[in-house]
């Protein structure tokens, strides 16, 4: 007991990171596979087709056939590409991707890096998503990429404005950019969420739950735009741009590219669930049931984090199905003249309510 | 440890600093430029200036550098046309990279000395007050009206640009939103009997 152990060491810190690191991303990946499959078999539904339903049961192997097929095909890179950025892009989508999913707790403890700047980490994080965009439309040395990576940055760059405006509303209601704190402040029933208000139903902080609810309205739109999903998915629309900056991909960074934009949206999921639907908080107290700490309150939490992103992502898929794509002028009309004002007056609000709600009641 | 992830970090800044200027293709020049802003970036994690990190990786790389990329892009560069004035500018060029260099070895040695704080006990926040916290109360509470005034500059200055470059032209077919949004079939469509062999008349 005397001397330290091995593993709080620095070498022993080190192997444990990489473990947890590599553990995340796995399961991550292999959930990846089934989002995929699901968010196929949501918008069949909705176009009333069956979907995949051949490989395995129910379809389920469908992405690792798919996996399959990409990584068995020839990487194709064209004649006059700028050849090391054209391989750098998706890389880079795909590394930052899942650089992301370090600070996100997904169940009380089970988190890689609990740091203090968790939530300016993802932000930074995603503000750099939009490179694997630019690079590979540029390096593609073709007109369609190159048009549809310009339309991505302005409306990347247009979007993460706002969202920057609504993560200042979630910091300042719960005085905290360190993630877990962020969760842990929801505590104690959907009542205490954050798209509610936060702290309850009853008394004068109701006033905080049009705005709050407002909110994860706009952050749920945002992040439609910011991962250029339908309606918003003009950088790769097939209509006019036939797949914008993914044209001239193809095999491993095709599939490199892919699942870095779907790891995203699933980030975007989990960063609705942590901000506004109180992460691995269970709806209703548990603690009663089971005793805070024990394996079974970690399981069962990490069972309702993954519940609610799921919830998330079948959203993500519906919008996708359902909404028709946006012309260009009135996405970014949307971004700058609607959501940047309206998220910002909803700062002041809450910071008004933080500073003077207290002498109200 | 922290010397080793010192060293690389600083050495890949200067590396792609030196990229930057020396790279034949632009585009790869603002890519170099990213990456010096982002290992700058993790400079300052080590110095435990995580806030400052996340805001130069938010600013600069996520957005400023977005827009570099951007122009720099769009510009239709003549690479030859570019090297041919090389030896004329070069003097100029020397001065200029001189001047700036001792500019930065000075200010290297006021900094090394305190500079214009030199004298005065520096404020000592606790280790219990994060990043953040210290440089909001800074800001914020310590420095508020300087703060706020420099805002206000700012503010004119952005007014100043728009007011500069916002034009008015009488001729030029604008969009109302509202108009677009609220067209429906009646207002669009007219259902015209024509008879044959006459066509429309307008």
């Amino acid at each position: 007991m005397t001397e330290p152990s091995f593993w709080s060491g620095p070498w022993g810190w080190t192997i444990i990171t990489i473990g947890q690191s590599a553990a995340v991303i796995m399961g991550v990946m292999i959930s990846l596979a089934f989002l995929l499959w699901g968010d196929r078999k949501v918008w069949a539904g909705v176009q009333m087709r069956k979907g995949p339903n051949v490989v395995g049961p129910f379809g389920l192997m469908q992405s690792f056939a798919d996996f399959l097929k990409f990584v068995l095909k020839e990487v194709i890179i064209p004649a006059g590409a700028d050849k090391t950025v054209f391989l750098i892009a998706p890389l880079l989508t795909f590394i930052l991707a899942f650089m992301s999913w370090a600070v996100i707790p997904f169940a009380p403890g089970w988190v890689v890096s609990d740091i203090n700047v968790g939530i300016l980490y993802l932000f930074a994080i995603s503000s750099l998503g939009v490179y694997g965009i630019i690079m590979g439309g540029w390096a593609s040395n073709s007109k369609y990429p190159f048009l549809g990576a310009l339309r991505s940055a302005a409306q990347m760059v247009s979007y993460e404005v706002s969202l920057g405006f609504i993560i200042i509303t979630v910091v300042l209601l719960t005085g905290s950019m360190n993630l877990s704190d962020i969760v842990n402040a929801q505590a104690g029933g959907f009542w205490n969420w954050n798209f509610l208000g936060g702290g309850g139903l009853l008394g004068l902080g109701i006033i905080k739950l049009p705005i709050m609810l407002g909110m994860m309205v706009m952050f749920y739109i945002s992040a439609l735009a910011e991962t250029n999903r339908p309606p918003f998915d003009l950088p790769e629309a097939e209509s006019e741009l036939v797949a914008g900056y993914q044209v001239e991909y193809s095999s491993t960074p095709y599939l490199l590219f892919m699942i870095g934009e779907y790891a995203n949206i699933v980030l975007m999921c989990a960063m609705i669930t942590i901000l506004f639907f109180g992460g691995w908080q269970s709806p209703i107290p548990m603690d009663s049931i089971v005793p805070q700490g024990s394996l079974a309150y970690i399981l069962i939490s990490l069972l309702w984090f993954i519940l609610k992103v799921v919830f998330w992502f079948i959203m993500f898929a519906l919008a996708k199905a359902i909404v028709p794509r946006y012309r260009y002028d009135q996405l970014m009309r949307l971004g700058w003249k609607v959501f940047l004002p309206l998220s910002l007056v909803a700062v002041v609000l809450i910071a008004a309510y933080r500073v003077f709600g207290g002498n109200l009641v | 440890m922290l010397a080793i992830a010192f060293y690389i970090m600083a050495a890949v800044t200067v590396l792609s600093g030196a990229m930057v200027i020396t790279s034949r293709n632009p585009v790869h020049s603002v890519l170099f430029l990213i990456l010096a802003f982002f290992s700058a970036a993790g400079l300052f994690v080590l110095m435990g200036a995580e806030f400052l990190a996340m805001l130069l990786v938010v600013v600069y790389v996520g957005a400023v550098a977005v827009l570099f990329l951007f122009v720099v892009m769009m510009l239709d560069v003549d690479f030859v046309k570019l090297r041919q004035g090389f030896a004329n500018y070069l003097p100029i060029g020397a001065v200029v990279g001189v001047l700036l260099l001792t500019e930065l070895i000075m200010i290297a040695i006021a900094i090394a000395d305190r500079g214009a704080a030199a004298g005065q006990s520096p404020q000592v926040y606790g280790p219990e007050m994060s990043n953040i916290e210290a440089i909001g109360r800074v800001l914020y509470t310590d420095y508020v009206y300087l703060f706020q005034a420099s805002g206000l500059v700012l503010l004119v200055a952005m007014i100043g640009a728009i007011v500069l470059t916002l034009q008015h032209r009488v001729h030029v077919k604008r969009q109302d939103i509202h108009t677009q949004v609220t067209r429906r079939r009646k207002n669009a469509v007219e259902i015209v009997q024509v008879k044959t062999g006459e066509g429309i008349q307008e």
